[in-house]
């Protein structure tokens, strides 16, 4: 455990050096204001106090240079104080802030795959609170590093009085190493526990709110009420059984540095007696015992901090450990429309093959519908082929370049994909369309190919409406058409829409295609469940259970009894 | 009898669950107020606690004087050594120790175990708080933003309950304690020193104003963080695809920072509060010094007291400091506690009746008397509806998008109650419906085939609470989804994933309808459930949904006109109004809204289908 709670240290420091440093200067000047404190109101009593009393006398410029330098030394405390508290917050929450770029961004690098077997819940428990928890052992960092020069003071100054009362002073700190390590490991597993069940609260409570309509509609709040309440009572379980063992482990280092003094003394008044050691000894000895019991408690905190950090750290790290994706390729694609050519693709999904073995052969500029029953891994193909799956084996090439070396640039101004389900952020329909790149003028023009422009110019503030989360205020079809918008508004040169256009009405969905084709120079790859969405591809691509059963063009799959049942369904579908 | 919700002072105006960055309308003071009488179960059992709290303060004072007392009388004293005097002390100063951790011990136990489980309740009260308010409410928030409401500004709590709050209590009665000590040594100069301290207090008063809203503002900005993080990762496959990372980078890097500055910030007051304590006591603690020896004859003191006094005064700082370093954690606390109080204050739209009445079984009829309805903070949505569906009709509602047809629907299921006039289902004022009977007889099938993580099976029984396996078994043979069932990978076992991701589209509405099939409604409100399916589905859903549909009334919020050509009765809004009703084939007789979306539809759709 100390040895991951130091690498956690360690990491804070390389990245902050200066700002740990700084507030370390800090800490120790306190260190020596304390000392320093401790030094002039022991003279002031001394000197001023008791020499009052015992001459009668009061020399007026002695108390004013008493009282002036038992102000003064404050101030340096407190200066000592805001130098150190100041760098080592800025060290502490530039850490959290660092640690939570790289969080965060790693979400937005890591694979698909990563996404779909993680709550999202549980990584906003990642982002927020495991993190606040993991830099919570840098506060009292400098503070228990510094204090340990008050260690070596005292203890130096103990030996000179006597081996046996230093001994007796060096063995209190093994001893307090020996309890935290103790509480430490016993503490480490349920502390882990308490921050997974955080993460399972926040679950829950994500999960929850994301399905509020279907919760209200399905009269499940109590139901959900309940989950929320089991969630957060194994929190309060876990809590109270971490909480339990503080209970011990707290008062016992507050305990420590008294039972060590009153140790001492009856060790010591028996080397008094013993001749071994004057009073003036003793006393002393008392008064840097004293100086002992700050260090004892500061480092006793620090340590206690520890396991929570360590094991919140753990878990952001964990999650860290999935590997980023990264486009590396540095070839640009051709001109124009780009073919596509696919060899031997298969994909295994959870240990199930998705896809097997699938060759195909598009053609720049040719529209391909890719029919199939559920389930028999158009997605999957689609996916596949615009690179957000892994591909278990196979080539993909496209305009004549494997699709692995492609630019990243280049491949996303090429190659765009809808969605079967249309996510829109929460933003305006300009930004959701344009993404930040394409001029207003086109996004504007692909709301019109997209059969959206009618719709959004009606809405409140038009193209700059603010929709809802996941565009929420928009109606399916409307999410749709700016979602299709999107992708069509860069221009792309092979574009892939997976059943985008589900809820747009058929013959709306015939004239967004045939005005997308004339618009842009393209290769469309269309998951069609249309009649007449088929019946506009040059050639169908018939897919069952993952593997390419039949390549031509509808009249000639026709002659497929499986091809042509599924076909008539859709007819059939249509005409409802 | 205030009920439990009743706020306590008025309800903030701005209760919102919009996070804006609105300073606090509310003092620290009336949040810990308010807070308290929320849960009043915090201060159960809290008076021992605060004892145990006080002995064990008590105790740390005794050790201290027990030690001086060995020195002064045990060793230095005019006997010299005496070695019985010493074990007895020191004998007496370990029993104080161990009473002292055990005290607080216990102490420790009891606050944990009682702030958790008040803190239990809390976070739950929030959360089913959240679900009762309206659905506007939620449009206009951020899923991630209220997250954090009820994990990242209740753990706020949790940590000031871990040792703030204890602190709190012994640092005070450490205080108390020496400040009574002290006066048994010189009335006089405890009142000196208090004195000196006094101007601390509107000091310390104005930093904690400042803390306070600092830390809201950091509430405020942690949410953001949450808020965008989460669109982060549910837009995942969108950004991918789109290599949209880079601005979403951007703006996440953005809120961060704006968090971090917004904890630095806060963080000013924390550091600069000590020193200006620290050097007050100092100040005090000359001041007793100077006025100690000047005037000692005047006070009666004796060198030894005037000593003790110092000591003690000097004593008394670090509970002072340690009380400023509290005070900061405390106003973390406020802050959160104050963003979870303005969610509490967000009135209820809908209230449910104490004694609801059932609503009659079979296919329910509908009556909309006089209905009016805006949202909370918006325009007129319905003026003046009326209407009247007779049981077992099929009805499609039509209308352009914000003529007000979905939120009629919304209304059916009181989703949302009128601002006017009187919604009735089967001859019963909605409002007077017992929720379960609503629930169960009334049932939406949203547009959104949202599913939770869990089996297919589970989510189907979710559709009526106390629903069999049996019962989920049935609704897939009557609605005759069996041979999609059995195509799941793993049956009605099969986990559908977040949202239902694991399922297209068209499952997940299936699924949907299982669930309505399950609570056999009498009512059925079909909000465009049949506009986003794959048609390979469509023929089992338009099936299913034929099944569904047989014996109940059917309410369709159409965007297709093959629905209300369908309908026996439909249903035309324009503008918040009802402007048309009758069949379809009486209204395109006449001119009007209806034929004039017909024949746009036509146009636009029919010119070459139609057979």
């Amino acid at each position: 455990m100390w040895r991951r709670g130091g690498r956690l240290i360690m990491r804070s420091l390389r990245a902050h050096p200066r700002l740990h440093a700084t507030a370390m200067i800090g800490a120790v000047a306190f260190v020596f204001a304390s000392i320093g404190g401790a030094w002039v109101l022991g003279r002031v009593t001394d000197d001023v106090v008791v020499a009052a009393f015992e001459d009668g006398r009061v020399d007026g410029s002695d108390v004013w240079l008493g009282m002036v330098a038992l102000v003064v030394i404050s101030l340096l405390r407190g200066g000592s104080v805001v130098v150190r508290r100041w760098f080592l917050a800025k060290a502490e929450l530039r850490t959290q802030r660092d640690w939570r770029r790289s969080l965060v961004h790693h979400y937005l690098d890591v694979p698909l795959r990563f996404h779909r077997t993680r709550p999202a819940g549980e990584l906003l428990a990642h982002a927020d609170l495991d993190l606040t928890n993991a830099t919570m052992v840098l506060k009292p960092l400098a503070f228990a590093l510094s204090v340990v020069l008050l260690v070596i003071v005292a203890l130096a100054s103990l030996l000179l009085i006597h081996p046996l009362l230093a001994l007796l002073g060096g063995v209190v700190f093994p001893l307090l190493v020996v309890m935290s390590q103790v509480y430490t490991s016993r503490v480490e597993a349920p502390s882990a526990r308490a921050q997974q069940r955080v993460g399972d609260v926040s679950s829950v409570a994500y999960e929850s709110f994301e399905g509020a309509l279907v919760v209200k509609t399905l009269g499940r709040e109590k139901a959900e009420v309940e989950r929320m309440r089991e969630a957060s009572a194994r929190l309060r379980d876990e809590r109270i059984h971490v909480g339990r063992m503080r209970a011990v482990f707290e008062p016992a280092i507050d305990a420590l540095p008294n039972v060590g003094v009153v140790l001492l003394l009856l060790v010591g008044a028996n080397l008094v007696s013993q001749g071994e050691a004057t009073p003036g000894d003793l006393v002393l000895a008392a008064t840097l015992f004293g100086l002992l019991s700050t260090p004892l408690r500061v480092f006793g905190f620090f340590l206690e901090e520890m396991p929570r950090s360590v094991v919140s750290l753990d878990r952001v790290d964990r999650v860290m450990e999935a590997e980023a994706e990264d486009r590396v390729g540095s070839r640009t694609l051709p001109a124009g429309a780009l073919g596509l050519v696919v060899r031997d693709l298969s994909v295994v999904h959870d240990n199930q093959r998705v896809l097997r073995d699938v060759d195909l052969d598009v053609a720049a500029g040719e529209t391909i519908a890719i029919v199939g029953p559920t389930g028999s891994g158009k997605s999957t193909l689609v996916e596949a082929v615009a690179g957000l799956l892994d591909r278990t084996s196979g080539d993909v090439r496209l305009g004549d370049v494997s699709v692995d070396d492609v630019s990243a640039e280049d491949w996303s101004a090429a190659v765009a994909l809808a969605f079967q389900e249309s996510f829109l952020f929460a933003d305006s329909v300009r930004e959701n369309v344009s993404l930040g790149i394409v001029t207003d003028s086109d996004a504007r023009h692909a709301l019109v190919t997209a059969q959206a422009s009618t719709f959004v110019d009606e809405l409140e503030s038009g193209f700059d409406t603010v929709v809802g989360e996941r565009g929420t205020t928009l109606s399916g079809g409307q999410r749709q058409r700016v979602a299709l918008a999107r992708a069509i508004a860069r221009r792309p040169r092979l574009l892939l829409l997976d059943d985008a256009t589900s809820a747009v009405d058929a013959t709306v969905e015939s004239q967004i295609l045939d005005g997308l084709r004339t618009d842009l120079d393209v290769t469309l790859i269309v998951v069609a469940h249309r009649i007449s969405t088929i019946l506009l591809a040059d050639r169908v691509v018939y897919l069952d259970d993952g593997q390419v059963m039949a390549v031509g063009t509808h009249d000639e799959l026709l002659a497929r009894a499986d091809y042509n049942a599924l076909v008539t369904a859709y007819e059939q579908a249509d005409d409802v | 009898m205030t009920a439990v919700n009743e706020p306590i002072v008025p309800a903030a105006t701005a209760a919102s669950l919009i996070d804006d960055d609105s300073a606090p309308d509310i003092g620290a003071w009336q949040v810990l107020r308010r807070g308290i009488a929320t849960s009043p179960e915090l201060k159960t059992g809290l008076a021992v606690t605060v004892m145990l709290a006080v002995m064990a303060a008590a105790g740390r004072l005794v050790i201290p004087i027990l030690v001086q007392q060995i020195l002064d009388h045990g060793i230095l004293g005019q006997d010299g050594y005496r070695e019985g005097f010493v074990a007895k002390a020191a004998i007496a100063a370990m029993i104080t120790v161990v009473v002292v951790a055990m005290a607080s011990r216990i102490a420790f136990v009891r606050l944990v175990t009682m702030t958790e489980s008040v803190l239990l309740d809390l976070r739950v009260r929030v959360f089913e708080h959240i679900h009762k308010l309206s659905l506007a409410d939620h449009t206009e928030s951020r899923s991630g933003v209220l997250v954090a409401r009820v994990t990242s500004d209740i753990e706020t709590l949790v940590r000031f309950t871990q040792w703030g709050m204890i602190s709190w209590i012994i640092d005070t009665a450490i205080i108390i304690g020496t400040l009574v000590v002290m006066a048994v040594y010189s009335w006089q100069l405890t009142l000196v020193a208090v004195a000196v301290h006094l101007p601390l207090l509107p000091f310390l008063r104005w930093v904690q104003e400042k803390q306070f809203v600092a830390y809201g503002l950091v509430r405020t900005r942690v949410a953001e963080t949450l808020g965008h993080t989460a669109e982060a990762v549910s837009g995942a496959p969108v950004i991918r695809a789109y290599d949209y990372g880079d601005p979403v980078r951007a703006r996440l890097d953005d809120s961060i920072d704006r968090q971090y500055q917004q904890q630095l910030r806060s963080s000013v007051w924390f550091a600069g509060l000590l020193p200006v304590v620290d050097f007050v006591s100092s100040v005090s603690l000359a001041v007793a010094m100077g006025i100690g020896v000047w005037w000692r004859a005047d006070l009666g003191v004796e060198v030894g007291e005037l000593v003790a006094f110092i000591f003690l005064v000097n004593l008394i700082l670090q509970p002072i400091s340690q009380l400023g370093e509290v005070l900061d954690q405390t106003q973390t606390a406020l802050a959160g506690w104050w963003k979870i109080l303005r969610v509490l204050d967000v009135p209820i739209a809908v209230v449910e009746p104490e004694d609801g009445q059932e609503l009659p079984t079979g296919p329910l009829g509908v009556e909309l008397e006089d209905v009016s309805f805006r949202y909370r903070t918006g325009p007129m949505v319905l003026r003046n509806i009326s209407l009247t569906i007779p049981p077992e009709t099929n009805v499609a509602v039509v209308g352009e998008t914000g003529s007000g047809k979905t939120t009629t629907a919304r209304l059916f299921a009181r989703l949302a109650d009128p601002i006017g006039g009187v919604v009735r289902i089967g001859g019963i004022d909605l409002r007077d419906v017992d929720p379960d009977s609503r629930h169960r007889s009334i049932r939406m099938v949203p547009q959104d085939g949202f599913l939770f993580d869990r089996s297919v099976r589970d989510n189907i029984r979710f559709g009526r609470g106390d629903a069999t396996d049996d019962d989920v078994e049935l609704s897939i043979d009557e609605l005759g989804l069996r041979q999609w069932v059995e195509s799941l990978p793993e049956g009605l076992d099969t986990v559908v994933g977040e949202r239902g991701g694991r399922l297209s589209v068209g499952e997940r509405q299936l699924v949907a309808l299982a669930r309505a099939q399950v609570a056999d409604p009498g009512l059925l409100l079909l909000d465009e459930a049949t506009s986003a399916v794959d048609p390979e589905t469509e023929e089992a859903l338009a099936a299913a949904l034929g099944r569904l549909a047989a014996g109940r009334t059917t309410i369709s919020v159409a965007h297709r006109l093959s629905t209300a050509e369908r309908a026996d009765l439909v249903l035309v809004f324009d503008a918040g109004k009802l402007v048309q009703q009758g069949s379809h084939s009486e209204l395109v007789e006449i001119p009007g809204i209806y034929r004039g979306l017909y024949e746009s539809w036509i146009g636009n759709t029919r010119s070459s289908a139609i057979d």
